[in-house]
Formats: structure tokens, C-alpha cells, sequence
């Protein structure tokens, strides 16, 4: 979990986003609106840190229900405690809208992300009701677009590595899926949301 | 422009298609040119192929007009489990690239959807077994009296050969995976190469060198292929040798001087002492002079192999690199050669070379580099599962 320390060593706008997003959050959990100030991004903003028993892992990015399933799923590599993000392809071939409310990874505590414009720069912060996937419809997940982002990894997630995620769905359904982590240049606003186009340099093992 | 539009008027009434503009006229020559009506058009980017199989692409197939072979070295320390990571990697953007899909997190991805025949082949050197603490299947060649070996164009322990009728296809794969091979192993040398572009020539022909020789004529082919290149398992092994060509004293050569040296007319590619491209080589027959119509010298001679077993699949291509001020060329081949096992096949023929090939006067390996070639992957596998899963 990070703690507010460790978020306030980022530069304002993030903390900015940060803050905003825990009021958002905060409108749709009510309740819990004490603990998010506590601690300040994970359980108060999107992580679901409670119940985090390891899914089982698909072989491959395929849902195991007929739900949703993750096209081309990818991680950036990074070390263990910094930020990094996921992408992919989230594909609805159902006739009905399907709303990711949550992720969640054994590798390290997520949270839905959207990036936006705030005071002139391009800021990330949780996405406001996750993300809606229309029915035939498909929601890409992009560097300097939505992603999934891993707000600590427990351990550096290495080039190569495949990383088990779990998508949780409006209906209470799970979308598990794996994702291979590569070295990307790109993608800065995951590490340092304060200079967010800045580019930054590969992650190296 | 009314002169064209009744060229290509007259052409689709003919029946010659969207065949467009220059080069409706056969060329006859010796190259096997085929009649420009014959070519489809529009179908050079857009083929594909197969990653997937038994056996990696990149070496039965007819050779793609361009290449960069790429060898890496992988720093101290690194360990099994790393090069898994690495080939599982470098395996998936190989069969996304191939089939005209971008990588995952390619910046460039409107550079992939024509593939124009890409493959991606990878090469295991011995370094790479050593790091994994595994027993390598091929060891470095023998020092050859001819040889000129220059450290930047030799060893490695990984190579990708990258293959495909386009240069910027070429281009950005190598850089695709040069990024994503760059946090295991750094870059030791890459090789471009080229060849006949396509639609210059009918498929499956033999290449010419930058030296106008007709270069592969005794390879396996079709059926041929099989008993010389590929393990049980789908495995084979790589050669790579520079050959510098000394153009300037080559230019100083009469053609028939340059024809003795190789052993084949430079026109044809016939052996001496026969009239076509594939006649078998006649090493009984006299001349006019009574002396062997193939020279016991020549490149031909000292090479040939009859023993279908003891063939080495040649996949060459041509470097061309920037004269210096004096107008001297930098140019050669990139010798790539397949066989099941270079000990037993490679070996004994670059022997016979080194020994008496009066073509060693004008060629100087400058590089060499020996791989092995695992065999290729199914959907869920990837490249070198066999050796380091």
C-alpha cells in the first residue's frame, strides 16, 4: 500500500489527481469514505485488497466466462515498489454493456486508471465507475490512455515475466487473463504522473 | 500520357491485368526472367509466412530479397531463468511481426501489416548454452588458414536472422526486438544483406554475388532439403561466415580466368565441363588441351558434395557497404549455411576450401559465427521451450 509519504513525494498534480479521485470514489462508496483519507489510495480508491486470494491463472487471454475476454494483454516491466501499468484489448461480445468495476493481481495492488487533462497537463486518476465496455463493443487499454495501473509491485516485474490478472465485472463475474511484461520506454505517466509526458528511459532488469 | 493509356489499354485487353505501366516486356537473359505480365501485383507485402510448426521458418523457404542477421552477447551472470524470459518474449513478438500484427507496445505499429514474407529465425550460440549450464550443441569452428577474422563480425550467443522482401519491414523488426532483447543482452553485430528484389526473378533461383556469380547452384532443394538440414526434432544449426569480396583485384581478372577460379561459366553457371546451370559437374572430362574440364582448383571442385546426407543448405546474401574515398568498395557475402551438424558437413567442405580453392584469392572470411537452431513452437510455446523450459 502506498502511504501518504510515499504519495506525496510525487509532484502536485498526481497528489492533485489523488485527491480528487478519493472524493469520486468516495461518492460511490459511501461508507468508506474515513478509510480513504487513511490510507490514502488503495483501499479508499479502487483496490481491492481484502479479498486478494490469487485467481487461478488462465493459460492465455481468455475469459473463463462468457463475459468479457482481454485481447493482446501486456505489462510494462519495471522494480519492485514503483508504479507500472497494464494494457490490452478488452473485448464485450455480449448484447449488453458490461462494466469493469475492478482489477486485481497478485502482483501488486491495481486500480483503474483514465488519463485527463487537469490545469493544462495530461494527469492519471481512477476512472469514475470503471470502465464501461459496450455490448459488441471493445475498450483498449493504451500507454496515455486507460490502463490498468499496479500501484506497488511486491517484486520488479522483469521482461518476460507473465503476470496473472483478474478483471471484476458489475455482475460479480471475473475475467482472468495473463499478460507478458516488456521493457517500454513509454508509458511515463505511470512512473512519474508530475512530468507525465515526459519520456522516460527503458526499465532495465 | 496518351501513348500509355493505349499501352495499358492494349494491355488489359490483352488479358495482362493491372499490370502497371513499365516493364510489360519479357527480357530474355539469363536469369531465368520471367514475362512481366506473369507477376501479381500488389501481393508482395501482404504475404505471410507460417511461424508456427515443428520447424522454424527462415531456412527451407525461397530466401526473401532482404536480411539483417543480429547477434547479441549476454552479460555475466545472466541465468536460465533470463533467457526464458527472453525467448518467451522475443517468441511473441516474432509470431505477431510475421503475421502482420504488431508487437505488443509497438510505437511503430503502422509498420507491421506488410510482412512481405517476414520471418524471424533464432540461433543459440555456445555462450548462450554455457550461461544456461547446459551442454552446447555446436562448438566454434576451427581456426582456417584463410581466415581474417575480425572480432565485430564474430560470435554471439543469440542471433536473429530477419528475413523479408522489404527493407523497412526488415528495419522494423530488427528494431522491435532489438528493444525488447536490449534489458538481457546487448548488441554484438548486425549484418544486412540483400539479394534479387522479387519479381526481378522466378522464384527459386540461384542468386547472384556481387562478384556476378551464379552463388547456390549445387544446393539441396525441394525433397533434397531434408536429409541434409533438419534433426528428428526440428532442430538444425547455423553457420555464419563474412566473406569479404577483393573486388578490385577481381576486376583485374579476364572472364575466363574468372570462370577457372569458380568452375562455372559466369553467364550460365554451368560447370565447365557441362552446358546448363544444373548439369552435374564432370570431373573426368578433358578439354581441348587434355586437361580437366573442371579444374582441380577451382571453387567447384574442391567443394562439391555428392552425398545427400553431407550437403549444407547455403541461404546467402549479399553486403554492400560505403566505399571509402578511394572508391574501394566495401562489399561480400553473409555466407549463412544450415546443415544438421557443422562438424560432420560444414566443416569438412570449408576444410577442402581453405586447403585449394584458387577462389581464396579473391574472397577473405572476415567473420564467423556458429548457432544452434532450436525447433520451432506451437500457439501456446515458445522459441528454445525444449532447451530452457
Amino acid at each position: 500500500m502506498l502511504t501518504i509519504h510515499e504519495i506525496s513525494r510525487h509532484s502536485g498534480n498526481y497528489s492533485w489527481a489523488v485527491a480528487d479521485l478519493c472524493s469520486m470514489r468516495t461518492n460511490v462508496l459511501r461508507a468508506a469514505a474515513a478509510l480513504a483519507v487513511a490510507t490514502l489510495g488503495l483501499a479508499g480508491c479502487g483496490g481491492s485488497g481484502s479479498d486478494a486470494a490469487a485467481p487461478a491463472p488462465a493459460p492465455s487471454a481468455t475469459a473463463t466466462a462468457t463475459t468479457l475476454t482481454m485481447k493482446d494483454p501486456w505489462v510494462k516491466a519495471g522494480p519492485a515498489g514503483e508504479m507500472t501499468a497494464a494494457f490490452g484489448t478488452i473485448v464485450n461480445d455480449t448484447d449488453a454493456d458490461i462494466t469493469v468495476t475492478s482489477a486485481e493481481s497478485p502482483a501488486s495492488p491495481l486500480e483503474l486508471h483514465e488519463m485527463t487533462m487537469k490545469d493544462g497537463k495530461m494527469v492519471m486518476q481512477p476512472k469514475a465507475g470503471g470502465f464501461v465496455i459496450k455490448a459488441k463493443g471493445d475498450h483498449e487499454l493504451a500507454p496515455g490512455g486507460d490502463h490498468l495501473m499496479l500501484m506497488k509491485p511486491a517484486k520488479a516485474i522483469e521482461p518476460g515475466d507473465e503476470v496473472t490478472f483478474t478483471l471484476k465485472l458489475a455482475g460479480g463475474q471475473t475475467v482472468p487473463f495473463t499478460a507478458i511484461a516488456k521493457p517500454f520506454a513509454g508509458a511515463g505517466e505511470s512512473y512519474d504522473p508530475g512530468h507525465s509526458m515526459a519520456p522516460m528511459g527503458s526499465a532495465a532488469p | 500520357m496518351t501513348s500509355r493509356r493505349h499501352l495499358l489499354t492494349g494491355a488489359a485487353a490483352a488479358g495482362l491485368g493491372a499490370a502497371a505501366g513499365a516493364g510489360l516486356t519479357a527480357v530474355a537473359g539469363a536469369d531465368n526472367v520471367v514475362p512481366a505480365a506473369a507477376v501479381e501485383p500488389l501481393t508482395t507485402g501482404t504475404a505471410t509466412v507460417p511461424f508456427h510448426g515443428p520447424r522454424q521458418a527462415g531456412i527451407a523457404e525461397d530466401p526473401p530479397a532482404h536480411a539483417a542477421f543480429v547477434a547479441f552477447t549476454l552479460p555475466a551472470g545472466t541465468d536460465r531463468r533470463a533467457l526464458a524470459r527472453m525467448m518467451r518474449l522475443l517468441t511473441d513478438d516474432a509470431r505477431r511481426l510475421t503475421q502482420g500484427v504488431p508487437a505488443l507496445g509497438d510505437t511503430d505499429a503502422t509498420l507491421a501489416p506488410l510482412p512481405s514474407r517476414l520471418t524471424v529465425t533464432f540461433g543459440l550460440g555456445p555462450g548462450l548454452y554455457r550461461a544456461a549450464g547446459l551442454k552446447a550443441p555446436v562448438a566454434d569452428l576451427p581456426e582456417f588458414r584463410i581466415d581474417r577474422l575480425e572480432r565485430r563480425w564474430s560470435g554471439g550467443d543469440l542471433l536473429l536472422q530477419i528475413c523479408a522482401d522489404d527493407p523497412l519491414t526488415v528495419a522494423h523488426t530488427q528494431r522491435m526486438l532489438i528493444k525488447d532483447t536490449r534489458p538481457f543482452a546487448a548488441v554484438r553485430w548486425v549484418q544486412q544483406g540483400f539479394r534479387r528484389s522479387p519479381g526481378v526473378q522466378a522464384p527459386e533461383h540461384t542468386q547472384r554475388n556481387v562478384m556476378g556469380q551464379l552463388d547456390g547452384t549445387a544446393n539441396p532443394r525441394g525433397a533434397e532439403i531434408d536429409p541434409a538440414v533438419w534433426n528428428a526434432d526440428g532442430s538444425t544449426t547455423l553457420v555464419v561466415r563474412r566473406v569479404r569480396a577483393e573486388m578490385e583485384t577481381w576486376d583485374i581478372l579476364s572472364v575466363a580466368d574468372k570462370e577457372n577460379a569458380v568452375g562455372r561459366r559466369l553467364d550460365s553457371g554451368a560447370p565447365l565441363s557441362g552446358a546448363q546451370e544444373h548439369d552435374e559437374p564432370d570431373f573426368t572430362k578433358l578439354d581441348a588441351s587434355g586437361l580437366p574440364a573442371m579444374p582441380d582448383f577451382s571453387h567447384v571442385t574442391r567443394a562439391h558434395v555428392t552425398d545427400p546426407a553431407l550437403k549444407i543448405l547455403r541461404r546467402p546474401y549479399n553486403y554492400d557497404g560505403a566505399p571509402n574515398a578511394a572508391g574501394r568498395p566495401d562489399s561480400g557475402l553473409i555466407f549463412a549455411s544450415y546443415q544438421k551438424d557443422i562438424a560432420r558437413q560444414f566443416v569438412p567442405i570449408q576444410q577442402r576450401l581453405a586447403e585449394k580453392d584458387l577462389l581464396n584469392e579473391w574472397i577473405t572470411p572476415i567473420g564467423s559465427a556458429v548457432f544452434a537452431v532450436p525447433p520451432g513452437c506451437d500457439e501456446d510455446g515458445w522459441i528454445g521451450e525444449q532447451v530452457l523450459g
